[in-house]
């Protein structure tokens, strides 16, 4: 059987035969290496399934995990780096436009590559077990994604995003750390599964030190995850980077922080006197971002600045299920959650690039009359709107649903209250786009829609999943760890 | 899993044709055909099924959730029948008098047969979390048909139906998640019989919140009072099809999840917050009635008067005894059809003259005889004439109502008093909304069809084609079970569980 290591190897060692051969290599087309990067990770992924589940020399570290939860985000992280790359060939030609370069094509090629070292980074976060390999992933992943955000060298606002993003993230990295050592004055300790023993051990430690550490790590993770009141960042920096970036950040970031939220909070969870206090926390930060995200959504015109705070509104969603964490299910509603924000985010950025490559621009308004000129297209962002809003027989409903039952189960009826709200709003700036697409007229001298081959199967997929897993969510929630 | 139902083909043909129409068919022939098929199918099984036997017949179930005990089940009693009969009965009329638009008619087509299949969905399942979910399943076509095709302003009666709908919708999952969780740990179902078995063995405690919740949502999915503002205009802007599906149908949902989910599960609380409800939908009554009187406009009328109509049936429910919720049962009925009719009419009013401001019409029975004859049946079954089914409905929910609550009249504990109490005061308020519907109907008939006809309006075509043969239909369906209605009642009466 396989070491669970050689994933992240082969990962890291594809980025790095990409690179070389992107240096190397005379052919302009750069596409090329993005497929050879799909084609590469797809086989990584399929690897995964062949890997030996229980390997004890490697647990014993203390580093390193590999359980189911870990599995599963190994693989999310693998599908979400293989659509943001089909985003990426799609979006090729502005890439093209705003780098710098002698010859056309030429500086275009890392683009394709450094999504694969992000991959890299987000495996390694989803086994890290102890504080400084959680740290040292996580860099790998920010560090990677301030250079994409930032890519696009002649589009201001692709560089104002970049420069958001990186003092911002820099900032929370601080906080991190900063918690992080708090954490081991008062444990001695960097390993979760140490942290455990040692606070379950000694329960006369210093619970206010040791909850401040943890308040700093909550900090930089609300960063990560665009927690409210740590979201400032985000529409500014999804509106400015990339398109297939802002998607990357939307899903695979903010997975991986929540995987890291489920990681670091675990141990503390288990401890009686931390309990109420964590949970109380988690219960304001998921109320707060749930009215933010969702009431400030309202107004946007931009799509890919809605797309944004729709992220900070599903970041409060998910918020409330780790807050219901009593509940048996909660923790498996989280993840169901999240894979059908998998689903439904990479849907609505798979349409809106072909359409802004179309249009010219990423508002609502460009949507116009998307039903007549591109049926297809049009009724797969209805499924994304549709499930991002919550409508029924779509993922997004179960996940939301689910999310729900738990929390009222757990009695937390003010979240159940917030939902009311931010539900019903978010119906109506989903709806806009369907709106656009349906009601308005086309643009009179609007370019025709194309889209590659396999950007429309990734569409058709989703948009199928979507919609099987909203009539028969057992099949996912079978998977789930 | 059991045998596959009946009921799921009945859900699966609206489906299946608007993805035919969708991918190419003919939108118009191949919508009409799959209704006919459907209400064939349906009349189909009114024949095979045992009106005798209690409970769910046809029943097919498959596991969904099963940790929470969500299964998809498929299932038919009496009641239910009666309600997939108004819908079949009513798509089929909806999409014969349905005008082929110019711009996008496949998504007219394909929107309309979703809600269809929405609303039969609905009426079909014995699990609650499918009822609904079915019932979501109408929100988008609803938000594309006013949105596109609808007339007036369209845009704003599109949003503020979603906005509405949206709400109320979630505010009864949550309701709905509250209904499951009151269950005891082990039991706990989503399965209608089994939370009626458990609240029938008193393990479900009497929740007054979760109550509040349902009644909440169901209430703005109903348009009770005050939260009825989204349903006229929607009714008037949305094109004449999908005001007959939604008032006439799709509306009933939230009065049948009351009487078939509520009325059993939560008896105590039904009764302890009687008076708030009392009150509310004598304001239905009431104030919408007075509001209906004032609209100058024939489809805001229509729109208020539905809203209106929902009071008597809240009323029977409200009652909670077998009278009165076999009567709210007929009404369901009764109003769908006869709403789905004026719709119709009113939407060849429009087709016909642009308008449907009173002071501009006038006269029109002189050459649309048909149109005025049908519009005159369906105005006097809305009032509520005897030979239609809504007399019958009316009645029982009177009488109902009246019997319900203390007594405070005849002789009580050896002492003669002269009182009314609550049901009773609100029963007499309904009446008289009876005269009130009168007043604005007849109204309503005399502005357009009576008087001097002008010179501009003397060239009309009357009723004709598909439009004609799916009024007949309706207007034969009603005078049929207006004449016997124990057809209904006897339907209608073993399904429901008077606490």
């Amino acid at each position: 059987m396989i070491s669970p290591i050689v994933l992240e190897v082969c990962v890291v060692c594809l980025g790095i035969f990409l690179l070389m051969a992107e240096s190397f290599s005379v052919k302009s087309n750069k596409v090329v290496l993005a497929h050879g990067a799909i084609f590469g990770l797809l086989c990584v992924f399929i690897l995964s399934f062949f890997i030996d589940a229980s390997p004890a020399q490697m647990q014993s570290s203390g580093f390193y995990v590999v359980d189911d939860l870990a599995m599963f985000f190994k693989r999310f992280a693998i599908l979400s780096t293989i659509v943001t790359l089909i985003l990426a060939v799609d979006y090729l030609p502005v890439v093209q436009r705003l780098v710098p370069s002698e010859k056309p094509g030429a500086g275009t090629g890392e683009f394709f590559v450094l999504p694969v070292f992000t991959c890299a980074g987000l495996m390694w976060m989803a086994s890290a077990a102890d504080f400084i390999v959680i740290f040292c992933a996580l860099e790998l992943v920010t560090i990677s994604l301030y250079i994409q955000v930032a890519y696009m060298r002649r589009s201001l606002a692709s560089l104002e995003a970049g420069t958001k993003f990186l003092i911002l993230g820099a900032l929370s990295t601080g906080f991190f750390v900063y918690g992080i050592t708090w954490i081991f004055g008062m444990t001695g300790q960097t390993g979760l599964a140490e942290i455990q023993r040692n606070l379950t051990i000694n329960t006369e430690a210093n619970q206010m030190a040791i909850l401040f550490g943890l308040g700093m790590v909550l900090v930089a993770l609300g960063f990560k995850i665009a927690a409210a009141p740590f979201q400032f960042w985000v529409p500014d920096v999804y509106q400015g980077a990339p398109t297939p970036i802002t998607a990357y950040l939307a899903v695979a970031s903010k997975a991986a922080g929540f995987l890291i939220l489920i990681r670091v909070l675990e141990p503390f969870l288990t401890v009686l006197a931390f309990q109420p206090k964590l949970i109380l926390v988690l219960a304001l930060l998921s109320g707060m971002t749930l009215i933010y995200g969702n009431l400030a959504a309202i107004p946007q015109i931009n799509f890919k600045r809605l797309l944004g705070y729709s992220s900070i509104g599903h970041a409060g969603y998910l918020l409330a299920g780790l807050a219901a964490v009593g509940d048996a299910f909660a923790g498996r509603a989280v993840v169901f959650y999240l894979c059908g924000y998998f689903l439904m985010t990479f849907l609505a950025f798979l349409v809106l690039i072909p359409v802004a490559k179309a249009t010219g621009g990423d508002d609502i308004s460009h949507f116009n009359g998307l039903a007549r000129r591109s049926p297809f297209l049009a009724l797969g962002m209805l499924i994304a709107a549709a499930s991002l809003a919550g409508v029924p027989f779509t993922v997004g409903f179960f996940g939301k649903f689910f999310i729900f039952e738990s929390i009222i189960n757990q009695h937390f009826y003010g979240l159940a209250a917030i939902g009311v709200v931010t539900v019903a709003s978010g119906f109506y700036y989903y709806f806009k786009v369907i709106r656009a697409m349906y009601w308005m007229p086309p643009a009179e001298d609007a370019a025709p829609v194309n889209i590659s081959f396999l950007a429309k199967l990734a569409v058709a997929i989703c948009a199928v999943l979507i919609v099987v897993l909203g009539c028969y969510p057992q099949l996912l929630i079978q998977a789930l760890p | 899993m059991s045998s596959l139902s009946p009921l799921l083909f009945l859900i699966l043909v609206p489906i299946f044709s608007a993805l035919f129409i969708l991918l190419g068919a003919n939108p118009r022939s191949t919508s009409i055909l799959g209704s006919a098929v459907n209400l064939l199918f349906l009349l189909a099984l009114v024949v095979f099924f045992r009106p005798m036997e209690l409970g769910y017949q046809f029943v097919s179930t498959f596991p969904v959730v099963p940790h929470l005990g969500i299964s998809f089940t498929l299932g038919a009693d009496g009641l239910s029948l009666v309600m997939l009969f108004l819908s079949t009965v009513v798509t089929l009329a909806a999409v014969c008098v349905a005008k082929t638009p110019d711009n996008n008619p496949r998504w007219y087509y394909a929107s309309l047969l979703l809600i269809s299949s929405g609303v039969i969905g609905a009426f079909a399942s014995v699990d609650v979390f499918f009822f609904y979910m079915f019932h979501e399943l109408a929100l988008i076509p609803t938000f594309l048909l006013i949105g596109i095709w609808g007339s007036g302003d369209r845009q704003a009666a599109a949003w503020k139906a979603t906005v509405y709908l949206a709400t109320g919708s979630f505010i009864l999952l949550l309701g709905i998640i509250g209904l499951y969780l009151i269950q005891p740990i082990g039991t706990r179902s989503f399965d209608l019989r089994e939370m009626i078995a458990n609240a029938q063995a008193g393990l479900i405690p009497d929740a007054p919140g979760v109550y509040l919740l349902l009644l909440l949502g169901f209430g703005i999915l109903v348009s009770l009072f005050p939260f009825h503002t989204w349903a006229p205009q929607a009714y008037a802007c949305a094109p004449a099809p999908a005001s007959m599906l939604h008032a006439g149908v799709l509306k009933k949902f939230g009065l049948y999840g009351l009487i078939r989910i509520v009325a059993p599960i939560l008896p105590d609380s039904v009764q302890r917050f009687a008076p708030l409800l009392l009150v509310l939908l004598v304001c239905n009554i009431l104030y919408v009635g007075y509001i209906t009187i004032a609209q100058r406009k024939l489809d805001w009328m229509l729109g208020y008067s539905s809203v209106m109509h929902m009071g008597y049936i809240f009323l029977g429910f409200a009652a909670l005894n077998q009278l009165s919720l076999t009567g709210a049962s007929l009404m369901l009925l009764s109003h769908g059809l006869t709403i789905a009719v004026l719709f119709a009419l009113c939407g060849e009013i429009r087709e016909r003259t642009g308008t449907l401001d009173f002071s501009e019409l006038g006269g029109i029975a002189r050459i649309c005889p048909k149109l005025g004859l049908a519009f005159g049946f369906a105005a006097m079954a809305s009032v509520g004439l005897p030979g239609f089914v809504g007399f019958a409905g009316e009645l029982l929910v009177f009488f109902g109502a009246f019997a319900s609550g203390e007594a405070k009249m005849g002789i009580v504990d050896g002492v003669e008093v002269f009182g009314f109490n609550f049901y009773q005061i609100a029963t007499i308020c309904a009446v008289w909304g009876i005269v009130i519907s009168a007043v604005y109907m007849l109204r309503a008939y005399r502005r357009i069809f009576m008087g001097p006809l002008p010179e501009r309006w003397s060239r009309l075509p009357d009723l004709s084609g598909f439009s004609r043969a799916s009024i007949i239909l309706l207007i034969a369906v009603m005078l049929i079970l207006g004449f016997f209605p124990q057809i209904l009642v006897n339907l209608a009466t073993p399904s429901l569980l008077v606490p």
